[in-house]
């Protein structure tokens, strides 16, 4: 019986089994590149909001601390956008002509809210708690990164799980001491990994099991 | 093959005598081990409940799964939509965003009220929470857990309907000050107010207010779930009407009369926690006390009974009599009936009685007949309980009055046209009524007729003005609980529609027609507590949830001597007897568009989504009839279609039937479902009468019943039970029978648990199979409603089901009353076998389940002994409409389609519990985590807590020799364990 293919095909053959794999490795290659990617997390990523409010400015340049606005930081799961009354507290007597921040007097004379970009935005089956990770020693800045130096907020982080197990897997690598947590620009004084240690035990920080047991985040 | 084992009454009887290895069955379809009982055991989900029953051919459906399996894998590439956050403008001094706060209210049913703590969530009522100060103690029932879903049912009414059409209140006003100001000349001789029972000291205020304004009008009340013929008792024996609070701390021997005191009526949940305490077991603390009950349907007080007798309604007054006479109290002379059935358990209820004087307590069911209550009220003087375990007050109503003879005398005046004003202000009487008052047609008679009502209803379509009524947490107004302590019900939010309350409808009567309901019900208050301190007075009321002394003083009242006089002899009835009660879902008809309601299962019965004519197997078998039947009631020419549904334990020659359905404008959730038993409800039978005929007139309606889903092995050890003797001769009676194989028998390595492991234990001995917690569950986990259809097949989601088992013979079984949440096995099977890791053990013991990862395989639930996983076939949750959103719990995952889901125990409260101790540098503390089961549980027959503490009370109760695991011999250790069910029968009877 006659041969239907000719044996020059076997290299077509060849190239296609063994092509296959490579372009299969490549798909799941840049499927993983592309879901960690800044496009997919929108990671790095300025957001525009109704007024171009300055992380840089009022932190850096006026010194304001964290909490002034972010309220419920340390006592509620959310560290809580602050109310327009917040802003009028000193905006009634600062710029107060100025246009940018008209969206902020018309919300405080109508009593509707300013509608913020969301910048962090977990998925709706997370269930991140603010407070305990202040309390435990995990600085603002370990996952906000340098907010002192963003005009326009950004997501410094990918905020991906493999992102916060790195830190559940190993706290001693990221905690620093409680009077820190609302320092930016920290650098320990000592080595990360003997102090890092030390205020895991001092903070009771819970064991790895209990950190990555999946109802700790899930629920 | 072997024909089909269908149910048949005699096989199953013979079946039972000769099944001595049988300890306990869970239906007739159990017993019978009928093929389709045998298949629903051995399988996960009922069979159709993975088929796709739509028509679709399986080729189709593979397409559609490859294809969405295509864009699921596509939709993980998809960026996350971008989300916005709405800041408050100021916020309020009090609220911290993302945390809880709790607000004292109470929800009024009938002459009752259930004292409330309500969490909210950034101003929205999302859960209801006991309030442990008020009389309820801190339980709450299945109406209070399922009336948050009230507030948000999408079908309320949501604008102001003259004759259908949208009008704005100040039409409303207009049209109203005109009524009144023609009133005004005669005196308000056509004005008329229906309302429903008053217990608002407020309204009552406004109401008298208005009537000395206008002598000549009327206040009516009708109600159709009251206690109708206890004032008629009252007035019998002791000569007045009087409130009956019962002290079941101090009473070790109860009689029942038809009376489900644990379950329904006022005052149950307090009573429900009484009598658990006096029934607790533990160790060397073995004293309990003792229930009889007679009873024609079983009810979850007939669950707890030492000794329950099935008797039809009539034939209890019978078993009063004689008991009244065996005791010695005064009954002119009469006895009742001779009857096989309790007469040689008359001796010994009453020695019984005797031996406990003033330590016993003699209850007559609210249905019950005047003389019921009478002879009750005679008992309980003869024995001197009164004072002790029964205490008489004015009545907690505001004008206390004989409702029927109030409907009565509104018809009348209708009829002969002398009601120009009709002010119905709530309840829905055209659907509620007694039948032959013809309040339909009558209605119609009266000039101006408007409603005030949460939905547009039955009544508000025949009325020319239909106003929206505001939630009861929507509203400022005051109600009074079962002791008479009263409770200023404060909003938890402002109206979501237009609706307004009754004291601000009210007020549209008089002068002011435009106050608010606040100013209102605080000027009462300010004339009562009038003082300097009033304003701090107010505040602490408010914020308590009870008024300090405001439970209605004790009053001595007398026996009239020779009050049976009066009475006829007691006669024997012959015939089929109907026996109307309210529903244990939807009560009287109210929560009818109640989803959560018409899912939950009814205690023992389980049916959802329906109502029935519950008959005995031997009644059923005398008119050829079997579950899902359809029989034709006929009563005093009133006919009915209804299914028949067999229940085990219910007294032969009667049909109970349960009110509340057959709305026809109920909304979209429970219009035209069931049927209407009010059609065949007359004033002078309200709760009883002879004279029913049944007749099969079909079969093969769709009864949806949830008792053989997720069944298991009734030939296991499920309930470990003895009674009180055994236990006390043998304390290991439980753990000997039990079947724990050792811990070391497994291949799996073990956990450890260094901090916390978290366990539940359940008393089956004080578990009153109210369901509560059930509904509880569903509040605080979102868990969907799925419908009746998925019901059927199987799908019902709830993650805690309490089964129904029998022990004993068919006619009058023992039941037990078993709660279900999954067990959090230590060696969890369903662990195991996840391919995604989607159920994983917590380094505290828990079964997490992780939605997110979840693709849908299901073999968890098919490795799960327990049948505690459920799966959303479909997307049971309401993802759409808007009012839904409100009420979820924002820290519980709203679940999609195709997920597994299950209880873990309430992780949400756990993490929370545990972050806030671990911010103060602490242990979580015994007892300050309550998952939502164990929260509103009356009989505080759930315990939760830390087993690794040896001193928590869940850790001290798993210690108790009646402790024992379901199916342990599985070696699943499961961390939720129960505790024997334990009865405390009376020697002479069971000789």
């Amino acid at each position: 019986m006659a041969q239907i293919f000719h044996r020059s095909t076997n290299t077509f053959s060849r190239i296609t089994i063994y092509g296959a794999v490579f372009v299969l490795g490549f798909l799941t290659w840049a499927f993983a590149t592309l879901d960690r990617s800044g496009y997919e997390t929108r990671q790095s990523e300025p957001r525009e909001q109704p007024v171009p409010f300055s992380h840089a400015h009022h932190v850096a340049d006026c010194g304001i601390d964290c909490r002034y606005c972010h309220t419920s930081v340390e006592t509620s799961n959310t560290a809580n956008i602050p109310p327009t009354k917040t802003c009028m507290n000193c905006h009634s007597e600062l710029y107060r002509t100025s246009p940018t921040l008209e969206p902020v007097r018309a919300s405080y004379r109508t009593g509707e809210s300013i509608s913020w970009t969301r910048v962090h935005d977990l998925p709706d089956f997370v269930y991140f708690n603010h407070s305990i990770h202040v309390n435990k020693g995990v600085g603002c800045e370990s996952c906000h990164g340098r907010v002192d130096k963003m005009p326009l907020m950004w997501q410094e982080n990918s905020l991906q799980m493999e992102w916060c197990l790195d830190c559940h897997r190993h706290p001693e690598q990221h905690v620093r001491p409680r009077e820190a947590v609302f320092t930016m620009g920290y650098q320990p004084k000592e080595d990360q990994e003997t102090l890092g240690r030390r205020l895991v035990q001092e903070y009771k920080i819970q064991d790895v099991r209990a950190l990555t047991s999946c109802s700790t985040c899930h629920r | 093959m072997s024909a089909p084992k269908k149910l048949d009454l005699p096989a199953v009887r013979a079946l039972l005598e000769k099944a001595h290895g049988r300890d306990y069955w869970r239906s007739l379809e159990d017993l019978a081990e009928t093929d389709a009982f045998q298949d629903l055991m051995h399988r996960e989900f009922p069979r159709y409940a993975s088929e796709w029953e739509d028509g679709e051919g399986r080729r189709n459906f593979i397409k559609l799964m490859g294809a969405s399996l295509a864009l699921a894998g596509l939709s993980a590439c998809t960026r996350q939509p971008t989300e916005y956050i709405n800041p408050y403008v100021r916020q309020p001094e009090e609220l911290v965003p993302g945390r809880p706060l709790f607000f004292a209210t109470a929800m009024p049913l009938g002459a009752s009220s259930t004292g409330l703590l309500v969490e909210s969530h950034e101003g929205r009522p999302t859960k209801i929470e006991g309030n442990p100060d008020h009389p309820s103690l801190g339980a709450c029932d299945v109406y209070a857990q399922a009336s948050v879903l009230g507030l948000y049912d999408p079908d309320r009414s949501q604008a102001l309907a003259e004759e259908g059409e949208i009008r704005s209140w100040s039409a409303f006003l207009e049209t109203i000050r005109q009524a009144v100001e023609a009133q005004k000349a005669k005196q308000g001789a056509g004005l008329r107010i229906l309302t429903e029972t008053v217990t608002s000291p407020t309204m009552a205020d406004q109401i008298k207010g208005m009537l000395a304004a206008f002598p000549a009008a009327r206040w009516h009340q009708w109600e159709p779930a009251m206690a109708h013929s206890a004032a008629a008792g009252a007035r019998l024996a002791l000569g007045q009407p009087v409130n009956t609070i019962y002290d079941l701390r101090g009473a070790d021997v109860i009689v029942s009369l038809d009376a489900d005191f644990l379950a329904s009526g006022p005052g149950s949940l307090r009573y429900a926690r009484q009598f658990a305490s006096r029934r607790r077991v533990r160790d060397s603390q073995t004293g309990m006390n003792r229930l009889y009950v007679v009873e024609p349907m079983p009810t979850p007080t007939g669950t707890k009974a030492d000794h329950r007798l099935p008797l039809r309604a009539a034939d209890v007054e019978q078993f009063a009599w004689s008991l009244a006479a065996a005791v010695g109290a005064d009954t002119g002379g009469r006895k009742g009936i001779p009857n096989a059935a309790f007469d040689k358990w008359i001796g010994a209820i009453a020695r019984d009685l005797q031996r406990h004087r003033g330590a016993s307590l003699v209850i007559a069911g609210e249905q019950q007949s005047p003389a019921v209550h009478a002879l009750a009220h005679s008992m309980n003087a003869l024995l001197g309980n009164v004072g002790k375990t029964v205490v008489y007050t004015e009545s907690v109503e505001a004008n206390p009055v004989d409702q029927v003879a109030s409907i009565y005398d509104l018809v009348k005046d209708m009829d002969a046209g002398a009601v120009d004003l009709l002010l119905i202000l709530g309840g829905n009487p055209v659907y509620d009524a007694p039948v032959e008052l013809g309040f339909r047609d009558r209605l119609k008679k009266a000039t101006l007729r408007v409603h005030l009502s949460l939905h547009e209803d039955e009544t508000s379509e025949l009325c020319h003005w239909h106003l929206p009524m505001t939630h009861y947490l929507e509203t400022w107004s005051d109600c009074r609980a079962h002791d008479g302590t009263v409770t200023i019900m404060q909003p938890l939010i402002a109206p979501l529609y237009a609706g307004k309350s009754v004291h601000e409808v009210l007020t549209m009567l008089t002068e002011q027609p435009e106050r608010p309901g606040y100013d209102i019900v605080k000027s009462y208050w300010s004339r009562q507590h009038t003082g300097a301190d009033f304003e701090a007075w107010w505040r602490k009321v408010v914020h308590d949830g009870i008024m300090p002394d405001t439970a209605l003083p004790a009053k001595t009242v007398a026996l009239r001597q020779g009050w049976a006089a009066s009475l006829p002899q007691p006669a024997s009835r012959q015939g089929l007897e109907i026996i109307f009660r309210p529903d244990p879902a939807v009560f009287d008809g109210r929560f009818a568009n109640n989803g959560w309601l018409q899912e939950f299962p009814r205690p023992i019965t389980q049916i959802t989504w329906d109502n029935a004519a519950f008959m005995s197997p031997a009644t059923a078998h005398e008119k050829g009839v079997v579950t899902s039947d359809l029989v034709e009631l006929e009563y005093r020419g009133y006919k009915m279609r209804a299914p028949v549904s067999i229940q085990p334990g219910h007294a032969d020659g009667c049909v109970t039937v349960h009110l509340g359905y057959g709305r026809t404008r109920a909304g979209h959730v429970g219009t035209r479902i069931g049927f209407n038993a009010y059609g065949m409800r007359t004033s002078n039978a309200l709760w009883q009468d002879f004279g029913l005929k049944a007749t099969k007139v079909g079969s093969g309606y769709l009864l949806v019943s949830i008792q053989d889903y997720h069944a298991l092995d009734t030939r296991r050890h499920i309930i470990e039970k003895a009674a009180i003797e055994e236990y006390r001769r043998n304390p290991n009676v439980i753990q000997e029978s039990a079947e724990a194989p050792p811990r070391e028998l497994t291949l799996y390595p073990g956990f450890p648990y260094d901090k916390y492991a978290w366990g539940m234990a359940i008393d089956l001995t004080a578990c009153t199979g109210c369901g509560a917690c059930v509904v509880a569950c569903q509040a605080e986990n979102n868990i969907a409603v799925v419908g009746k259809q998925e019901v059927h097949h199987g799908r019902h989601m709830h993650w805690l089901r309490v089964d129904s088992y029998y022990h004993g013979d068919i006619e009058n079984p023992e039941i037990y009353n078993q709660p279900v949440p999954c067990m959090q096995c230590e060696n969890a099977p369903c662990e195991l076998v996840c391919p995604v890791q989607a159920t994983n053990h917590s380094s505290e013991g828990l079964n997490d389940m992780i939605y997110n990862r979840c693709v849908g395989t299901r073999y968890c639930s098919n490795n799960c002994p327990y049948k505690v996983r459920r799966f959303n076939f479909f997307l049971y949750s309401d993802w759409n409409t808007p009012s839904l959103k409100l009420q979820r719990n924002p820290d519980v995952t709203v679940r999609s389609r195709g997920v597994m889901e299950k209880c873990t125990y309430c992780v949400q409260r756990i993490n929370r519990a545990k972050i806030d101790a671990e911010k103060e540098d602490r242990k979580v503390r015994d007892g300050e985590i309550q998952t939502a089961c164990q929260a509103t549980c009356p009989a505080e027959a759930i315990i939760f807590g830390n087993i690794n503490d040896p001193n928590s009370r869940v850790a001290r109760m798993k210690a108790e020799k009646t402790n024992y695991g379901l199916l342990a011999d599985l070696n699943t250790r499961p961390r939720t364990t129960y505790l024997a069910a334990l009865r405390n029968p009376n020697p002479e009877i069971e000789a």
